[in-house]
């Protein structure tokens, strides 16, 4: 019974991984599109690499034209991490901001979720932490 | 891409050949509560008087573009004249519960929030249309934020020269340092906008960036 329990509360979100591959033959419109689309399932989306710098930000754009129109949907919670550099992931920035926008860096991962569940994403060049709400 | 290269280029012949003064379009951008219209304001009351619009310890209190056209600018016997344009700060999230914090009745949190979110749409507009772009940071806060860092890369990606500001110095929290190893490749320079400390500093990075263009 009471694993019963224990497994409701869990049911709340999920998080799912997306290989690069799952994205490489998709437009930036339908990337946005699909990323969305996992992320209102109460999902947390890691991907494998980076979007376009376009497409964050059409993401966020996106995301803002849906709150309010989908119900219960706060926005997103979003952070990157560079992946490629031996010594930390923000290594990047300081070999070149150009680099790092280029996209379709297979050594970064992108963590995305819905606000709801993840209450805030905290980086700093030695890690990543992310704060879930607490009723999940 | 190259078409935006083109224009610029283009804009820049042609005033040059009818010796138009050009007035340079500045955006100020960064995330919600950095003081990007407390700087603004500072700048337009120095050269120009009047102030560009109210700001509050309430996130998202700019939710529309604001401008201010033909401020010039001078310094040490040089002198500029920028369209001013001071964007909604840029979030990835809008809960108008956040705003039930600061008293504020139900409904106008939620008519706060849906301006907010139309605001951050609209400034992400802007950025096809900006010449130079000011990134305000709130000193205080961790730098290495989605939002900052999609910000100054979509910048990077046009071609659009950039200058970073630390402000809040005032504030014992403040750490420019922390700004500095975020964005190595950028000038920060470290204000505050409210008590107007440091700005001969940063009215001669906007200066020298202004020549990038």
């Amino acid at each position: 019974m009471a694993q019963k329990k224990n497994l409701g509360k869990i049911r709340g979100f999920s998080i799912q991984f997306l290989p690069y591959s799952e994205l490489k033959d998709l437009n930036s419109t339908e990337r946005v599109k699909k990323i969305l689309g996992i992320i209102l399932g109460n999902v947390i989306l890691i991907i494998q690499g980076k979007l376009e710098t376009e497409e964050e930000t059409r993401l966020i754009g996106d995301t803002m034209a849906m709150i309010g129109h989908v119900k219960d949907f706060k926005g997103i919670e979003l952070a990157v991490i560079s992946g490629n550099g031996t010594s930390g992931f923000f290594d990047k920035f300081r070999t070149g901001m150009i680099r790092m926008i280029g996209g379709k860096n297979l050594g970064a991962v992108t963590i995305i979720g819905p606000a709801t569940i993840v209450k805030e994403i905290k980086k700093n060049p030695k890690k990543i932490e992310l704060l879930l709400d607490s009723k999940y | 891409m190259v078409g935006e290269m083109l224009k610029k280029f283009f804009k820049k012949i042609f005033s040059n050949i009818f010796g138009q003064k050009r007035e340079l379009k500045m955006g100020f951008y960064g995330p919600p509560n950095a003081g990007k219209t407390s700087l603004a304001n500072r700048i337009c009351k120095d050269f120009t008087g009047e102030e560009m619009g109210s700001v509050s310890k309430v996130p998202h209190e700019t939710r529309s573009v604001q401008f201010k056209e033909k401020v010039e600018i001078s310094y040490k016997g040089k002198k500029m004249t920028f369209k001013m344009i001071d964007t909604p700060g840029i979030a990835t999230k809008i809960d108008y519960e956040d705003f039930l914090k600061f008293k504020m009745k139900k409904k106008d949190a939620k008519t706060r929030a849906k301006e907010a979110t139309q605001g951050i749409v609209e400034s992400i507009k802007w950025l096809d249309d900006v010449d130079i772009v000011v990134i305000v940071l709130d000193a205080t806060e961790n730098p290495y934020n989605q939002v900052n860092i999609t910000i100054v890369g979509n910048l990077v990606a046009r071609k659009i020269p950039v200058l970073i500001v630390a402000n809040k110095i005032d504030l014992r929290k403040a750490n420019i340092k922390k700004i500095e190893s975020a964005f190595p490749e950028y000038d920060v320079v470290g204000i505050s906008a409210r008590y107007g400390k440091n700005l001969e500093e940063f009215y001669e990075s906007i200066f020298k960036l202004a020549k990038k263009i």
